[in-house]
């Protein structure tokens, strides 16, 4: 097992030294790394640098993954920081809990789902994750272990949820699961043709549908620009169980030679995903990983953007006028000729998140993925940024390498209040980067 | 059947992975280790994959006088067991070891004579039962002797005679002894070891050692290509094998 610390946008690339935790004491934690600057690393599924840190020690929580009490009646599940969504819902669908927001892939360690504050597609009725978080035990360098809840340490928690591993070393958290019947969806996909379309649907599919999101064509055609799928979602019942087939899981083993997911290769995927969408049938029973999870069934995606890697752009927009916001966005894509091989956009509700530096609030998020070309993609990320922060518009640091120190202020309102919180001997490349 | 099954040496990676796919299957857990906390963990952890109960003993395993009343916890707990791992073991600095015998001594004492004097006592239980697995983690360290870690290499090879003897001696007792000599495992033991293409998780030699074990396998590589390098490790002429490096 060779650990190679990079994010999963593999981008930055840097050289990067690591200790591998073997427990989550104050002693595991304080011994052997005093005086250099740490940061928890999880699985590394954020695309950029928040889970990076050259100038110091990563401490790796993958031996940090103990489950540490479930209460079967409550669905109350405290375990360790390194215990991954994937093995949550392993272990505990089967008593009929579910996570009670998780985000598209199930590589994400519960330390890391807190410190980004992640959501997933039930955002317009679950909230972000950090809602559904009950308590969590965080060491600092200067105290030692101190336990937060929403009305203990009320600050630090609030901190700490989003807080970019940079509070202090989450040990352990508590958070309330969902219960469920089967571990089936009953999904429905519906086909739009823009985006006046797809904010008509997704209002009503928000009323009718616990999970909701939409995949667009971002290469389009002007005159089709913003079609695409809405993938919509809910809990089957318990009649609808079923065992699912195993299905091996392929993995991309070298990254791919450069000019793979050219533009036109892009272009003719896109064409293709939303004819195979408007020609298959609407409803189906769907097992929950491939409903939540389609992109982990192909694992290490990621090399297929070659040894450069990739970027993601993900930001929100404020929902009033938004619609023509998100279009204006793809126009610039558009022009700048830069595909996205995946596009998602979901509206996000109105329930508002608990951490300083989250993300979620009420509005279009749209993600974007494209190749690292360098120069001309940083050019192209420039371009959206004006239209982003003109319509006070904000970007997602779990997806980001390359925002501005301006960028992050004007996204994050409650910076200045969270210095206060960052632990003297935590830090990170994000953090050098954009926030102090 | 419910598996019911003692395993020494729980809080090792390796064990406490062939733990949880006990758990899973809602076996009966009775773990041994040496450090209390790290036991709690463990067992609040396997509760939650599965496990239908979990009872643990911490003590110092190579104090032999414990090995006989050990067995009587373990069956008062388990009644028969069905499954019997041990895991627990060292890997000494080899220079380390030559500078100061005594260290060697200690190496040896944990990696050969506590696991010697543990299966003796519980093959008595086994041979009541007249049913049930042994599954012990040698080492393909064990197969030759070579400068870099031949001591660890000389407890783990008599632990790997001793298993075939203990084989052969239960077989008509319908108890089957498994030999399991893993290559390279990520684990805390190798943690300053650089890693490369051989190396496994813990995960998965735990999931390969529980497969071998199912299917009666008396000596289990770990993964499976070790066998074929031992193989020709084992078949270098000594005249040959002396002078090289390894
Ligand atoms: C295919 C894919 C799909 C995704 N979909 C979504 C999505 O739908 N919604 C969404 O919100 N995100 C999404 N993400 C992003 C991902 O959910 C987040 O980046 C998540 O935080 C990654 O968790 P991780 O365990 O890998 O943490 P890392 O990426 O390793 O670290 C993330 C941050 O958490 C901190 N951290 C980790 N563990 C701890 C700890 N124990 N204590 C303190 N801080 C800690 C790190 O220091 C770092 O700042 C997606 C990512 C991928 C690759
Ligand atoms: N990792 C490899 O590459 C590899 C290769 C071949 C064979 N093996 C063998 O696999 C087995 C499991 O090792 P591992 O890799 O899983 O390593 P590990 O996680 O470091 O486990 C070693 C275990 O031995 C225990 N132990 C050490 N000294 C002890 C003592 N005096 N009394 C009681 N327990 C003691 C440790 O207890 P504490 O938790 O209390 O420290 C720990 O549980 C060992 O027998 C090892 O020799 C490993």
């Amino acid at each position: 097992m060779s650990y190679h610390y990079r994010s999963w946008g593999l981008n930055p690339q840097i050289k990067q030294i690591a200790c591998v935790l073997n427990g989550a004491t104050e002693q595991d934690l304080a011994g052997p790394h005093k005086a250099q600057k740490l940061l928890a690393y999880g699985c590394g599924s954020s695309y950029g640098d928040v889970c990076l840190n050259d100038e110091g020690v990563l401490l790796d929580s993958h031996r940090l993954d103990h489950f540490l009490n479930f209460n079967p009646d409550t669905g109350v599940l405290r375990c360790q920081s390194g215990v991954t969504l994937r093995a949550i819902n392993q272990q505990l669908i089967k008593y009929g809990w579910f996570l009670p927001v998780t985000p598209g892939t199930q590589n994400v360690t519960l330390g890391g789902a807190i410190a980004n504050d992640v959501h997933g597609k039930n955002h317009h009725l679950a909230g972000s994750f950090g809602c559904h978080v009950l308590k969590l035990g965080l060491y600092r360098s200067q105290e030692g272990s101190i336990e937060c809840q929403p009305d203990k340490n009320a600050e630090l928690f609030r901190a700490t949820i989003s807080g970019l591993g940079l509070t202090g070393f989450i040990q352990w958290a508590e958070i309330q699961l969902k219960k469920i019947s089967s571990p089936y969806l009953r999904t429905e996909k519906m086909v739009f043709t823009g985006l006046q379309e797809f904010d008509a649907l997704s209002n009503d599919a928000d009323k009718a549908y616990e999970y909701t999101v939409a995949w667009i064509d971002s290469v389009a055609a002007a005159k089709y620009r913003g079609r695409g799928v809405l993938f919509c979602g809910e809990h089957a019942d318990s009649s609808a169980d079923r065992r699912p087939s195993k299905k091996r899981i392929l993995s991309i083993p070298f990254n791919a030679p450069t000019g793979l997911l050219s533009y036109p290769v892009i272009k003719t995927f896109n064409l293709a995903y939303y004819n195979m969408h408007r020609l298959t049938s609407s409803k189906a029973l769907t097992y929950y990983e491939p409903f939540f999870y389609p992109l982990d069934s192909l694992g290490h995606w990621n090399r297929l953007y070659g040894k450069k890697g990739l970027y993601q752009y993900q930001c929100v927009i404020p929902a009033e006028g938004g619609v023509e916001v998100v279009e204006e966005l793809l126009a610039i894509c558009a022009h700048y000729r830069q595909g996205s091989f995946l596009s998602v956009l979901k509206k996000f509700g109105s329930i508002k998140s608990p951490g300083m530096l989250s993300f979620p609030r009420p509005g279009y998020t749209l993600a974007l993925d494209f190749r690292n070309l360098g120069e001309s993609t940083l050019k192209l990320f420039s371009a959206l940024d004006k239209v982003v922060f003109a319509n006070q518009g904000a970007l997602y640091p779990a997806k980001d390498a390359r925002m501005s120190r301006e960028g992050f202020r004007q996204s994050f309102i409650e910076t200045e209040r969270f210095k206060n919180y960052i632990d003297p001997l935590f830090s990170s490349n994000f953090m050098r980067r954009v926030i102090i | 059947m419910t598996p019911a099954v003692v395993i020494i040496g729980a809080t090792s990676a390796i064990a406490e992975q062939i733990s949880r796919l006990y758990a899973e299957q809602g076996a009966k857990l009775f773990l041994v280790g040496r450090n209390e906390k790290k036991l709690e963990i463990i067992s609040d952890d396997l509760k939650v994959r599965g496990a239908a109960c979990v009872a643990t003993i911490a003590m110092d395993l190579t104090d032999t006088r414990l090995h006989a009343k050990l067995v009587e916890q373990a069956v008062s707990f388990l009644g028969d067991i069905t499954h019997l791992y041990v895991a627990h073991g060292t890997l000494a600095d080899n220079e380390a070891c030559e500078n100061n015998p005594q260290l060697a001594m200690t190496e040896i004492t944990l990696n050969l004579n506590s696991p010697v004097s543990l299966l003796l006592h519980f093959a008595g239980r086994f041979r009541t039962q007249q049913y049930g697995t042994i599954a012990v983690i040698s080492s393909v360290a064990g197969d030759r002797g070579r400068q870099s870690n031949y001591i660890y290499g000389a407890a783990k090879g008599g632990l790997s005679v001793f298993l075939q003897g203990l084989r052969n001696r239960l077989y008509v007792d319908n108890i089957h002894v498994a030999t399991v000599k893993p290559g390279f495992v990520d684990t805390p033991m190798t943690t300053d070891f650089k890693k490369g293409m051989m190396w496994v998780s813990a995960k998965k030699a735990a999931k390969l050692t529980v497969y071998g074990v199912d299917k009666k396998r008396n000596v289990i590589y770990v993964p499976g290509f070790w066998r074929f390098i031992m193989l020709i490790i084992l078949h270098i002429p000594e005249f040959i094998f002396k002078r090289l490096k390894l």
